[in-house]
């Protein structure tokens, strides 16, 4: 699924992966936590190659993957638990955290009674309870309107730029990856490559909304946008279709 | 974001704010007598009564009362049965033997089940064994289990449970294969152990798989007890049906099978209270646990 692929994020980056769907973004992200292997070659993390799941690496999932049969509050104390927080500690760091997330009174609530910008913020509770050095995001705003995107979003920059963790989010959404990214890297259709790594040169701290108004966002946006949609044009053109389907047997 | 405009293209009247609390939100109106809790009981006793009254006036018009009996004559034997004793003694035999084996049924069929859905080796390899068992027919075992196991209790309980234990292991199986598996990613994604994953996500999510066989074992764990006790016994509801039935005392025979009807309709309201009592633990925990003042976010 991923080809000649190579890509190195640093300590402190928050770099976005955009491509068309189903080229493997996923994939990728769980090679990183170590859910799947390579069928070959390496995934290094600090250094290391990672060969089961790295303890310092957390996964925000597409769908909010919450408990249902648990409230708010136990959902978030899941990732203290796996991260042994003694017991006496816990209440604290949950009642934190849900106040970070602007989630105050909902903290006995099951998941199936909140909407789902409230469930995604119960779920970036739960990462950031998780405390990795390094965040997986898979699409995380994916299934949201665009109000409830933009309002879990400018929360989401904002409590990333007071912790300063290096993050690799996925997206399809380029507007959205220029906005959070120093870094914008454009994968291509199956098999993926990168062909394309842009350096974002906004100033922090940004406000996830109001950055899109600023001329070189929309210089960014095109730029990425073209390199895209180039190579989508050519993934359907009659030549390479057929290339690939002879290629498939 | 509303713009204000003279004449509204499009308007929305006001919904009531108790529509879905009186459960008129599937179309009925407000306050409907069938929508009373008590509607149902009534209707249920109403039903009851009706079909009694039916047997009781068809015996000895229609049919010979000899073959069929009569609600009154049942009643009598049920009082004298009562009386005398006689209906604890068999009710009492029949119980402990439907428990005993209901919950070995359940002890063995709910892990068993869980441990072959999430080892796919082993389930591999007993998946036609366990059909081949499933698909005995259980009431042919009862000669040979009252030939392995004595006359006594360990006969019945064991043939209760052969009929329950396939259920148990079919459902928590089946509850296993059914949990989300992005769930199970996430556990994974933090390094959680087979028994984390366990008490987390496996246990919670077959839980109504689990109460769900339950429920339907309590009828196969009496047709189990009863059967047993009709092959080779001297004392229990089905050793009582047996006897009359000998003695063509068909009175006998329906008095046994209404007590055996109504302990099933007692045990499944028990559980379902039950359930439901748990439940509402359950949530009172979790209120206590996470009741402490807020912390100030950073």
């Amino acid at each position: 699924m991923l080809d000649r692929f190579n890509l190195t994020v640093y300590d402190g980056e928050f770099v976005s992966i955009v491509g068309p769907s189903g080229c493997g973004k996923s994939t990728l992200l769980r090679l990183v936590n170590g859910l799947i292997r390579p069928d070959a070659g390496e995934v290094f993390l600090d250094g290391r190659p990672v060969t089961g799941v790295p303890d310092n690496v957390g996964l925000v999932f597409q769908n909010d993957a919450l408990l249902p049969w648990y409230s708010v509050y136990d959902n978030i104390r899941l990732a203290l638990v796996m991260r042994g927080v003694p017991k006496e500690n816990q209440p604290r760091r949950i009642h934190e955290l849900i106040a970070m997330v602007g989630l105050e009174g909902f903290a006995d609530q099951l998941p199936g009674t909140l909407s789902g910008g409230m469930r995604k913020r119960v779920a970036l509770a739960r990462a950031l309870a998780y405390d990795p050095d390094v965040f997986l995001m898979d699409e995380p705003f994916g299934p949201l309107d665009a109000q409830t995107r933009i309002s879990v979003g400018q929360e989401f920059l904002r409590i990333w730029q007071s912790l300063g963790k290096s993050v690799l989010f996925v997206t399809h959404d380029i507007e959205e990856a220029v906005a959070l990214s120093d870094r914008v890297v454009v994968l291509s259709p199956r098999p993926a490559r990168v062909i394309g790594d842009f350096s974002v040169d906004l100033p922090r701290p940004r406000d996830f909304y109001e950055i899109r108004f600023e001329p070189e966002f929309q210089r960014l946006h095109r730029e990425i946008y073209q390199c895209l949609i180039q190579e989508a044009k050519a993934a359907f053109s009659p030549a390479r279709g057929v290339a690939e389907g002879v290629h498939a047997q | 974001m509303s713009v204000p405009t003279s004449r509204p293209v499009v308007s929305v009247p006001a919904q009531p704010r108790d529509r879905e609390a009186t459960g008129a939100a599937r179309g009925k109106e407000a306050g409907h007598w069938s929508d009373r809790p008590w509607s149902k009981r009534v209707g249920r006793v109403l039903l009851a009564l009706l079909l009694l009254a039916l047997w009781e006036y068809a015996s000895g018009r229609w049919v010979d009362p000899f073959f069929l009996s009569k609600p009154s004559q049942v009643w009598a034997r049920l009082v004298r049965l009562a009386g005398n004793g006689e209906l604890f003694l068999h009710l009492g035999v029949t119980l402990q033997e439907t428990v005993l084996g209901l919950l070995l049924g359940m002890a063995v069929g709910v892990p068993a089940g869980v441990l072959f859905a999430r080892s796919p080796f082993l389930s591999n390899i007993a998946q036609p064994f366990v059909m081949a068992f499933y698909s005995l027919p259980r009431v042919s075992l009862a000669p040979l289990f009252i030939l392995w196991f004595g006359l006594g209790l360990l006969s019945k309980v064991m043939l209760v449970f052969t009929m329950v234990v396939f259920v148990a292991f079919y459902n928590s199986y089946q509850g296993v294969k059914s949990v989300d598996p992005d769930l199970i990613e996430m556990m994974r994604s933090m390094r959680a152990s087979q028994r984390q994953i366990t008490r987390w996500v496996i246990l919670p999510s077959i839980r109504s798989w689990v109460m769900a066989s339950l429920r339907l074992n309590i009828g196969m764990a009496l047709i189990g007890a009863v059967i047993g006790e009709m092959f080779a016994s001297s004392r229990g509801l089905g050793y009582y049906i047996q006897y009359s039935s000998g003695m063509f005392d068909t009175t006998g025979v329906f008095t046994g099978l209404l007590v055996v009807m109504v302990t099933a309709i007692v045990l499944e309201a028990l559980l379902g209270w039950l359930d439901r009592g748990v439940l509402t633990r359950a949530r009172f925990e979790r209120k206590r646990t996470s009741s402490l003042p807020p912390g100030r976010g950073s």
